[in-house]
């Protein structure tokens, strides 16, 4: 399998004409083979993007090549979520991915992709999924690089698509609790999309200033930006078929083309990584999870010799 | 009306024998090492361990449920798979269990083992239950402390199997099963390594002022004024700034406890078949205090009494305590 770039559901609540603008341009100008598409955070989002733009939005990006998936909600509690998740699944001739459980029991044994939200750790889990159905897994960010490896020989040996993270914040958490809305002294009832102002998420500094944690409603990120690119040649070694990189406000054309051409070996890693820095991006970049350390700490030395 | 069996925290077989003596129902415990969520120094039993409170436990007509509770890492999948057959061996009355794997194994292998499905699987909707249900012959679901009591019982009466909720005890915000924040601070994994706010990583520090720093790893959970009590520097319990704020606030949740004392006689009419202490963590002196307190509250409910609880506020976590997300659903 070659190795591809997708881009990751766009985790953050940004006005409907931004996110419009924001795929037409992914259409046009950016490299990825596969971009994801629905609102995985919160259910009172979806009027705003999702049921307004989302089909013709997969129809532009499908005409310029690319490859659409359509994600699920990670958090399903209520009736309305319940109701929006069993008609997401019921959608037929579209690629799906599952980012709650809830999911599974609709899709058992039709052609499913196991999202970045869903827990699995381990080959055996990855096989039990694969054998009902699932077809393609991303990885949570949290794994070190030799569960990461074992789960490649597992990919290879099943022949399905393993992808990970290698750009963008990582999710860290999930709550039935919107944090935004209470962090403005409101409740997740009454919150009237204040979330909708922090377009890569609210950040949290700790009491001595030291910028920490990303809020993004329900869910909580990592202040600072995964970044795989130095170990690309080693993720490829291991069986990871695709890279991922997760939509942010910075120049994701920039984004895309840096991590393409390092995938494909038109620039090499040290090069295309010193062209990342230069994006102006404010926050760390941090590779701690995949190098078997602390997720919020960046090494410079290759998980490879780590491990 | 169904009575509710009170499931008990045990995590050292000192603790285990308390709670068969002060009336548990059941007891949950683990093993010394990363197949359970409380995978403290200090904390579990050995297999010996394990044999010999089984034997008191089954004795004194309590049984043992098992946490098998965390996520095995790719590769070591064998050892989950040990405490699982080694559970079986032991005559364990059921494992808790929240990876797939874990479940598949079991019941594969020991299709005899009740399965329960740990709150860290994090099924909040029927929809998740029903998988599991179907997938595994899971016989009871931990209910993630996210539900209302009118949530609870409309779920009681779609799903297939007993119904377990968390009473008393420590009351966290994240969806437990699906937070990673630990291993972004520490390098430790809560689903992993069943570690949370890892006390090896914790430290306390005073400065002129008088004021107290609590610290986990390399960020500041929390600062205290003088006059404040420093409480343990868990991530999802600390005090952070934001723009939206003038001053540091609980951004996730205060350190409370969970207290449905009072909410009991409706989780009974809701059909909840168990509920749950949580504090393996926790000395036998809590646990005995805890236990019988619910014991007797219980008691008094079935036996259509008052129930008196006014001594377990003072148990409670900085003395503050909450119903959680019981009660209404305006916490979200």
């Amino acid at each position: 399998m070659a190795a591809e770039l997708t881009l990751g559901p766009n985790l953050f609540h940004w006005p409907a004409e931004m996110k419009l603008d924001f795929y037409n341009r992914i259409a046009d100008e950016s490299p990825v083979s596969t971009v994801y598409l629905g609102e995985v955070i919160c259910s009172k989002r979806t009027p705003f993007f999702d049921d307004h733009h989302l089909d013709k939005v997969a129809d532009r990006l499908e005409k310029a090549g690319k490859k659409v998936v359509f994600c699920s909600f990670s958090e399903v509690v209520i009736k309305r979520e319940r109701n929006l998740l069993r008609d997401w699944a019921e959608q037929e001739g579209r690629d799906l991915e599952v980012n709650n459980t809830a999911a599974l029991l609709y899709l058992k044994n039709k052609p499913h992709r196991i999202g970045a939200l869903l827990n699995v750790y381990n080959e055996d889990t990855m096989a039990y999924l694969h054998e009902q159905g699932a077809n393609h897994f991303a990885l949570l960010p949290e794994l070190p690089r030799a569960a990461v490896a074992k789960l490649g020989e597992k990919a290879a040996e099943l022949g399905v698509g393993l992808e990970v993270q290698v750009f963008g914040r990582a999710s860290l958490a999930l709550s039935a609790r919107c944090y935004h809305a209470r962090a403005h002294a409101r409740t997740k009832d009454n919150c009237q999309f204040v979330c909708g102002e922090d377009l890569d998420g609210m950040t949290l500094k700790t009491m001595d200033e030291k910028p920490f944690l990303t809020v993004n409603g329900i869910q909580t990120l990592s202040y600072g930006y995964l970044d795989l690119m130095p170990d690309i040649d080693d993720l490829k070694s291991i069986g990871v078929t695709h890279y991922r990189v997760m939509p942010h406000t910075c120049d994701m054309i920039a984004v895309t083309r840096l991590f393409d051409d390092v995938l494909q070996g038109r620039m090499a890693p040290a090069e295309g990584d010193a062209k990342l820095r230069e994006l102006g991006i404010e926050a760390p970049f941090v590779n701690g999870f995949y190098h078997g350390r602390s997720g919020h700490t960046w090494s410079d030395r290759a998980a490879a010799e780590l491990a | 009306m169904i009575k509710p069996e009170l499931i008990c925290p045990a995590g050292t077989p000192a603790a285990l024998r308390s709670a068969v003596d002060a009336g548990a129902d059941a007891v949950y415990c683990g093993y010394q090492n990363a197949t359970n969520a409380r995978n403290f120094v200090g904390l579990n039993f050995t297999p010996e361990e394990m044999e010999k409170s089984i034997k008191y436990a089954h004795d004194g007509g309590t049984k043992v449920l098992i946490t098998l509770n965390t996520f095995p890492p790719a590769g070591n999948v064998q050892l989950w798979k040990d405490a699982a057959d080694l559970s079986a061996k032991l005559g364990a009355d059921a494992c808790i269990v929240a990876d797939i794997a874990v479940a598949a194994y079991i019941q594969k292998t020991n299709p005899q083992m009740r399965i329960h499905l740990s709150v860290q699987a994090a099924a909040s909707s029927p929809e998740a239950i029903r998988y599991y249900v179907q997938e595994f012959g899971v016989k009871r679901i931990v209910l993630p402390r996210i539900m209302t009591v009118s949530e609870i019982r409309g779920l009681v009466e779609e799903i297939p199997c007993e119904v377990e909720t968390f009473i008393f005890g420590n009351h966290g915000l994240m969806v437990e099963g699906r937070c990673s924040l630990t291993n972004y601070v520490t390098g430790q994994s809560t689903n992993m390594d069943g570690a949370c706010s890892p006390a090896s990583c914790v430290k306390y520090e005073r400065a002129e002022d008088g004021s107290m720093s609590t610290i986990l790893g390399d960020y500041m959970i929390d600062r205290f004024k003088p006059d404040e009590t420093a409480g343990y520097p868990t991530i999802c319990k600390g005090r952070y700034k934001c723009d939206a704020r003038d001053d540091g606030y609980y951004a996730f949740e205060e350190p409370i406890s969970l207290n449905a004392s009072t909410m009991l006689p409706d989780l009974i009419n809701a059909g909840v078949h168990a509920f749950k202490i949580e504090g393996r963590q926790r000395s036998r002196a809590y646990v005995k205090k805890v236990v019988a307190a619910f014991r007797e509250a219980v008691d008094s409910i079935m036996a259509g009494q008052e129930p008196k609880l006014a001594d377990l506020v003072a148990l409670t976590e900085g003395q503050k305590h909450t119903e959680g997300a019981l009660k209404t659903k305006k916490w979200r």
